[in-house]
């Protein structure tokens, strides 16, 4: 592992935003809005050239104070954490520009928020950290850092419904949290390493490892509002201020699915059971019926976005059956196993900046009409159609139709179903398209609709509504490349290795 | 010669461009919006013509972009594709020339011709579709399109027609999103043309690629409006009359059939066909929707509902001619794509030009129309006698060929449900033309709302006339080289000598 | 039965006592309360692993991890009583009212 090269940018891009955070601590409102904005253009910057450079030199490494592991901090950005980290900044800094101008425009009774720049830039910090981390202890610091900085964002309005939303997810954050840490002790207890790869060489099958694995993938569930403990995110997505939803919904939520697709494919490896998978499965399957049923039935526009995330969350679960073989499958028959997880980083990718974008557009629906009942968008492609055309192409890439970036992981996703034989997802993963159609086309039915009012929306700065259809452009565009972005990922080191894992059996075949 | 060329790319870019750039102008705008439009459709036409010619060279225009390990969106010129793409880009053309008499003053043109190029580019993609996975993001692409144009209006009854628009679409759309998905699994990427891989694998997989063949159909047969699942189309009507005309009667339903004749001659093959006859429910099917279709128009009094029947019974023609084995049949279900497009087109027209100049929307009050729109009411007299099959009128040689196509085949009951649904189309058609011709009008003297020194707008007239000449035209110069059913015989004689 | 052993069960006991009391309990001071206790059994866990394979002296890593643990419990605590305290001082409610 320490012979890959090493490289300096995995440390700057957790280190430059959580130094610009403290940094804007000491700073005025305008100060903090400023360096803020400043700070996440320059993370940005840096995260693009990690990808480059990943993508040059493949997996890179860095040791943090030239400690070496495994007592030391070793940050590995391999090609599925360069892709994360890429897309935490793309999608960041379109939300950060938004953000900017977003609280600029709020009515002069708020001070603009300026805590969510610091709050902001430690959330991205931890974020990158945490796609960056090999170790389990880091992964929980930086889980840790994740979720208190989102917490505190989630209550930043300082409503009461925000609040009570707020320590909600606190609570299932923290609890998520806990067993995750139990599952480390448990892990550290039986082979007195804490490495993510060593882990997965040293690791036995036997009670210790499948309660581990148990326990974190409940917290990590918790942590994921996987079903049936997605009851936090409704309440505190939707409460929370339109930048910070576009934030929780699109970004936060995926740093836990990353470390629960790292700990089964690195670490569990021996543990997995054909049982465990469709499990996981299933819950994923009650989540994309439930939440999209949930959200057809709202009649909030950031109620039905937030349903909406729980839903889409359950295709990424529906993942995992996939990835486990069979007892008596062998290496060759194992050609889905690539469409299923590439199924799941388009799903991420496509979700994240349509999710973003869907928010950021009823943020602006708030600042135009006040509040967000579904109602007030009669008429909006009369008057504010690049809103509407937001919110469209968003909700098509939601519902997975074509040319989407959705689509693509649609697709991916029924084809590892059909080629694994397990046929049964194939109803849920379309009846999860035509609910989400239901409540996408129902919200553009009235987009189209006429309106009695003569002047239904008050202005927006425009700004506000480019970004908005940036990113839902952005969910499409991610198809261009898709030939290479999967090459690329099939190539990194690390996840080749786990694939690899699979394929040679390792202790499968457990039911 | 295999090129990878652009030109297919370019083919779409000429509604693609304007369609986007539509949408970015502002309404006060008309002089630029129109010259996008008609640049454009006169571009295509351009385009596709030049393909044309290239293609009777032997040249052969490919363009293929890999999306992701085998999805492959890949562009093609073969002789039905382009056959397709002629028809959608000519009628284009002179649709987008009637929309803008029709339009006229009304609101949200830019939003209406933005779209309405999008459909077409839809649709030309369709046409131009060189495998199963490339016509799917396009058949989704059309109704996405679409729908904004159903719902143009606004109103109340236009937005639930929107609804039901979507439901009967979208859900066709997962559908055939679950066959293609299924087919690809089990056969990898289709080209259309390549039989040879289904009828490798029927061996193998017969259960699953029959459930696989009718998902897809079912999937098409939404958009083709075959029974049962031709409740969206007459509920669409609503849509503005160039909006029926291009789309419902063209556009939309066409690409469904489209797809079925894909489905049957490029992806399974007549072979496989013949072999396995399975094609015998698609036949029961179609026969079913033509008769239920022209029984459903004899007892509509709204003009375009009349017609949306028509149109229910009319495609299935198609989806029929391709049931039946033998190149005769495929010759009548192929170029009746092109007749049936045309002739309903020139109907829907002249429904819009009486609605929009006189306000009548139903039948019953079209007494005397002929004496005040003598070239409209000509126009659709023409086509009345296509759709009823008289010569020397195009749908009279489709017929012909769908008929001695059962003959050979031996299906005679075909030939009764030909000569069923021909009685049943006078049975509806006729009473409007004698009402037109032989009546005298209810008020003597009316307000037109439309004013113009014509009949009405010329814009609304010369197109009409067109396509009724055309109509006539294709039937009457069938024997003619480079003629639809010349093509349509030589696409169809193809498939046979394999 | 080893003593490290003992302390494990008795971790595992303290977890789930506390994981049942945060899904149960509405009054959001009894669920951080149950937050707390399992936490308490997670460190205890760490401590007792801290004692196996009868070293002679304890391994330090676990109780490295367990400070951490402490600080963000600690830490994630009293956020948590300073949203409760919030709450309450603007609403007066002193637990969640809706299921879960």
């Amino acid at each position: 592992m320490t012979a890959l090269p090493i490289s300096p940018y995995p440390a700057l891009v957790v280190g430059l935003p959580i130094l610009m955070a403290i940094l804007s601590l000491f700073l005025n409102a305008r100060g903090k809005a400023l360096l803020g904005l400043t700070g996440s253009l320059l993370t940005t910057v840096l995260a693009l050239i990690a990808f480059v450079e990943v993508t040059r030199l493949g997996t890179v490494i860095h040791i943090v104070g030239a400690w070496k592991p495994p007592l030391g901090i070793l940050l590995r950005m391999d090609a599925l954490a360069a892709v994360f980290i890429g897309m935490t900044a793309g999608v960041g800094a379109l939300i950060s520009l938004y953000a900017f101008r977003y609280f600029k425009a709020q009515d002069t009774k708020t001070d603009g928020f300026p805590l969510f720049w610091p709050l902001w830039l430690f959330l991205w910090g931890g974020l990158n950290g945490l796609f960056l981390s090999n170790d389990l202890f880091n992964i929980f610091v930086t889980l840790e850092v994740i979720s208190i900085a989102a917490v505190a964002l989630a209550v930043l309005s300082g409503k009461a419904g925000a609040l009570v939303a707020g320590l909600r997810y606190l609570l299932a954050a923290l609890t998520g949290s806990l067993a995750f840490l139990y599952g480390i002790a448990l892990l550290y207890g039986s082979t007195g390493t804490l490495d993510m790869s060593m882990l997965g060489r040293l690791l036995e099958a036997g009670p210790t490892s499948t309660f581990a694995l148990l326990v974190m993938t409940l917290g990590l569930l918790i942590k994921m509002a996987g079903f049936p403990f997605h009851f936090w995110l409704p309440p505190a997505h939707s409460n929370a201020l339109a930048p910070v939803s576009a934030l929780l919904s699109a970004l936060v939520v995926k740093g836990a699915f990353y470390i629960l697709l790292r700990l089964w494919m690195e670490v569990f490896g021996v543990s997995l059971t054909y049982a465990a998978g469709q499990l996981i499965g299933v819950a994923g399957a009650i989540a994309v019926l439930w939440g999209s049923w949930q959200a057809y039935m709202q009649t909030s526009l950031k109620l039905i976005v937030a349903h909406s995330s729980v839903a889409q969350l359950g295709y990424l679960l529906m993942i995992f059956p996939l990835l486990i073989l069979p007892s008596g499958a062998g290496a060759a028959s194992a050609d889905w196993l690539s469409a299923a997880w590439t199924a799941g980083i388009y799903q991420v990718l496509s979700h994240a900046f349509a999710k973003a974008s869907f928010f950021l557009s009823a943020g602006i629906i708030v600042i135009a009409v006040g509040h967000d009942r579904i109602e007030s968008l009669r008429d909006l492609v009369g008057h504010m159609r690049m809103t509407a055309m937001a919110i469209g192409l968003a909700g098509v890439s939601l519902i997975g139709l074509p040319p989407s970036g959705g689509f693509v992981g649609k697709w991916m996703l029924l084809k590892g179903i059909f080629l694994s034989g397990q046929w049964w997802w194939a109803p849920v993963v379309l009846t999860g398209s035509l609910l989400t159609a239901g409540y996408i086309f129902m919200l553009l039915r009235l987009a189209f609709a006429p309106t009695r009012k003569k002047e239904p929306f008050q202005l927006v700065p425009k700004s506000l509504e480019v970004v908005a259809l940036l990113l839902a452009v952005a969910s499409y565009l991610i198809v261009l490349p898709a030939d290479q972005l999967i090459q690329f990922l099939e190539g990194s080191e690390v996840f080749g290795a786990g694939v690899e894992t699979l394929l040679k059996g390792g202790a499968y075949g457990n039911y | 010669m295999e090129t990878t060329s652009l030109l297919p790319v370019l083919i779409l870019i000429t509604s693609l461009l304007p369609g986007v750039v539509i949408l970015l102008l502002r309404e006060e705008q008309v002089a630029l919006r129109t010259f996008l439009n008609l640049f454009g459709a006169v571009s295509k036409v351009a385009l596709v013509a030049w393909a044309f010619v290239g293609y009777l060279r032997g040249a052969t225009y490919d363009f293929v972009f890999t999306l992701a390990p085998d999805l492959t969106f890949a562009l093609s010129l073969d002789a039905l594709g382009l056959f397709f793409a002629a028809l959608s880009s000519v009628l284009w053309l002179i649709t987008t020339l009637y929309a803008i008499g029709y339009l006229d003053k009304g609101p949200h043109q830019n939003r209406f011709f933005a779209f309405f190029s999008l459909c077409v580019t839809a649709s030309t993609g369709i046409a131009l579709s060189g495998n199963i996975i490339t016509f799917f993001i396009f058949y989704e692409f059309l109704t996405l399109s679409t729908y904004p144009l159903v719902v143009h209006k606004g109103t109340d009854e236009a937005v639930a027609a929107g609804r039901t628009y979507l439901w009967y679409t979208i859900g066709g759309g997962t559908i055939l999103f679950l066959g293609v998905a299924g087919l690809y699994a089990i056969a990898g990427p289709i080209y259309f043309g390549q039989t040879e891989i289904i009828e490798g694998l029927i061996g193998e997989f017969p259960t699953q690629l029959i459930i696989l063949f009718f998902l897809i159909l079912a999937g098409l047969g939404v958009k083709a409006a075959l029974f049962p699942l031709h409740g969206w189309l007459p509920t669409s009507m609503v849509a503005p009359a160039p909006v029926s005309a291009l789309l419902h009667a063209v556009a939309v339903v066409k690409a469904g059939a489209f797809g079925i004749v894909r489905l049957v001659y490029d992806v399974f093959g007549v072979g496989l066909a013949e072999e396995m006859n399975y094609l015998a429910v698609l036949s029961v099917l179609a026969a079913i929707t033509i008769v239920y279709g022209s029984v459903r128009a004899l007892y509509q009094d709204d003009f375009k509902k009349r017609l949306a029947f028509s149109t229910v019974s009319q495609v299935s023609y198609i989806a029929l001619g391709v049931a039946i084995p033998g190149a005769l049949s495929s010759t009548g279900a192929i170029v009746h794509l092109v007749h049936q497009g045309i002739m309903k087109i020139t109907m829907f027209f002249a429904a819009g030009n009486v609605a929009e100049t006189y306000g009548y929307k139903k039948i019953s009050q079209l007494n005397g129309m002929g004496r005040r729109m003598p070239l409209t009411m000509g126009a659709f007299t023409i086509a009345v006698f296509g759709m009823i099959g008289l010569p020397p009128v195009a749908g009279f040689i489709s017929k012909w060929y769908l008929g001695l196509g059962a003959v050979e085949a031996g299906s005679y009951w075909v030939v009764l449900v030909l000569l069923t649904s021909s009685a049943l189309n006078a049975a509806y058609f006729l009473p409007i033309l004698y009402r037109a011709w032989f009546c005298e009008p209810d008020q003597e003297v009316v307000e037109r709302l439309r004013s113009s020194r014509l009949e009405t707008q010329a814009l609304m007239l010369i197109p009409v006339v067109i396509t009724g000449l055309l109509s006539l035209a294709a039937g009457v110069f069938a024997a003619v080289n480079g003629s639809p059913l010349s093509i349509a015989r030589e696409i169809a004689e193809k498939l046979y000598l394999l | 039965m080893e003593t490290y052993q003992i302390y494990s069960l008795t971790s595992a006991v303290l977890f789930v006592i506390g994981l049942g009391g945060v899904f149960v309990s509405k009054h959001f001071i009894k669920k951080i309360i149950a937050t707390t206790i399992m936490g308490g059994g997670v460190f205890l866990a760490f401590v007792s692993f801290a004692d196996r394979d009868a070293l002679s002296f304890a391994d330090p890593v676990p109780h490295a991890l367990v400070i951490t643990g402490i600080v963000v419990a600690v830490a994630s605590a009293s956020f948590a009583l300073a949203l409760a305290r919030r709450i309450f001082q603007l609403s007066g409610d002193e637990s969640f009212s809706s299921d879960k």
